[in-house]
């Protein structure tokens, strides 16, 4: 595990000498809140390929995800970043829950059992990025412990967090719910379906790794 | 019949953060609500969603869990109180409640309320289950 000292001379260093490496940018959040559409947005935006798969049904991304070197400029500022795509963390996984999706219970099995080991991946990948995005969807109660749970985490470890309220294209869509839950960080509210607000989430992106 | 278990804080003061987890995983196991005195450190709260991902089964399923924390504010006094009070005392502030997901549907909550969705018992679900 990187220590906080490690990571203080690692970043002294790079501020030193004006640059950075490969920023890890970590895609976190819950269940279906819509992370993959986020990191296939990024990714289609700057490298022209998507990162993988979406689906409504939950826990389509049961693996961590990632895509090197995806370069993003911004006025003269160019940054590099490994995007980090992370299974939905959940507290409880039913297979049964699968069932109403027309899957087959062994499918279902298997998607649960691949969905738990999901879950333990992206909480190990923690211990490997260097910012974080926690994609909120806008539309439920962001009062939900797996948020509060994730956002703490990555406070008490110092590392950079960006809040965004994803699905902002829907009616029900309230960012203001998000931001009052989560007073002492940025928020920002996107569409990573349709694109929409995508400039000001590049900006806030760069302002939190500069 | 449904058991609500209120562990204080003592109870998991002296114990090392697997121990803690140990105990309020196994509690929920047998089907008990927990409520804990305080909280959890940030990290043995990630570190409990993911043991309790690794003992998922056919009989468990999972857990739902709330933390309700009861400090003052968010601007710089309260949280240097808050921090001197933790170091003093531990985390006693607040309160978590842990619960068996078959037992449990949700925990909603916004800043003034909590709310515990219980799964009918009566369920064929829930029945299937038990």
């Amino acid at each position: 595990m990187k220590t906080s000292f490690t990571k203080f001379i690692a970043k002294f260093f790079r501020n030193l000498f004006g640059k950075r490496g490969t920023i890890r940018l970590g895609v976190y959040g819950p269940v279906n809140a819509g992370k993959t559409t986020l990191a296939n947005k990024i990714c289609k935006d700057w490298i022209g390929e998507e990162l993988g798969t979406v689906s409504k049904i939950p826990h389509e991304t049961r693996e961590i995800q990632m895509k090197e070197k995806v370069k993003m400029k911004l006025d003269s500022k160019e940054l590099d970043f490994n995007i980090i795509d992370t299974p939905g963390i959940a507290t409880k996984v039913d297979y049964e829950d699968f069932l109403k999706y027309k899957m087959s219970e062994k499918e279902a099995k298997q998607r649960a059992k691949e969905a738990t080991k999901g879950v333990i991946e992206a909480i190990k990948w923690l211990e490997n990025v260097d910012a974080v995005l926690v994609v909120l969807d806008a539309t439920e109660n962001p009062y939900n412990q797996v948020n509060i749970t994730i956002v703490g985490n990555l406070a008490a470890r110092n590392i950079p967090v960006l809040i965004v309220g994803n699905k902002m294209d829907l009616k029900k869509a309230k960012i203001k719910r998000i931001q009052d839950a989560f007073p002492q960080y940025p928020v920002i509210g996107i569409s990573a379906e349709t694109g929409k607000n995508m400039k000001d989430f590049y900006e806030e992106l760069f302002g939190l790794v500069k | 019949m449904l058991t609500l278990q209120f562990v204080p804080y003592s109870e998991i003061n002296h114990l090392t953060s697997i121990g803690r987890i140990r105990k309020l995983l196994n509690l929920a196991k047998e089907n008990k609500i927990v409520l804990l005195e305080g909280r959890l450190e940030k990290d043995e709260e990630t570190e409990l969603i993911k043991t309790t991902m690794e003992e998922i089964n056919r009989d468990f399923k999972g857990i739902e869990l709330a933390v309700v924390n009861t400090s003052s504010g968010d601007d710089p006094f309260s949280k240097l109180k808050s921090s001197f009070v933790s170091a003093l005392l531990g985390n006693k502030q607040g309160f978590t409640i842990i619960g068996p997901a078959k037992v449990i549907k949700n925990i909603k909550r916004d800043p003034n309320k909590l709310q515990i969705l219980m799964k009918d018992a009566n369920s064929k679900n829930f029945k299937k289950r038990r």
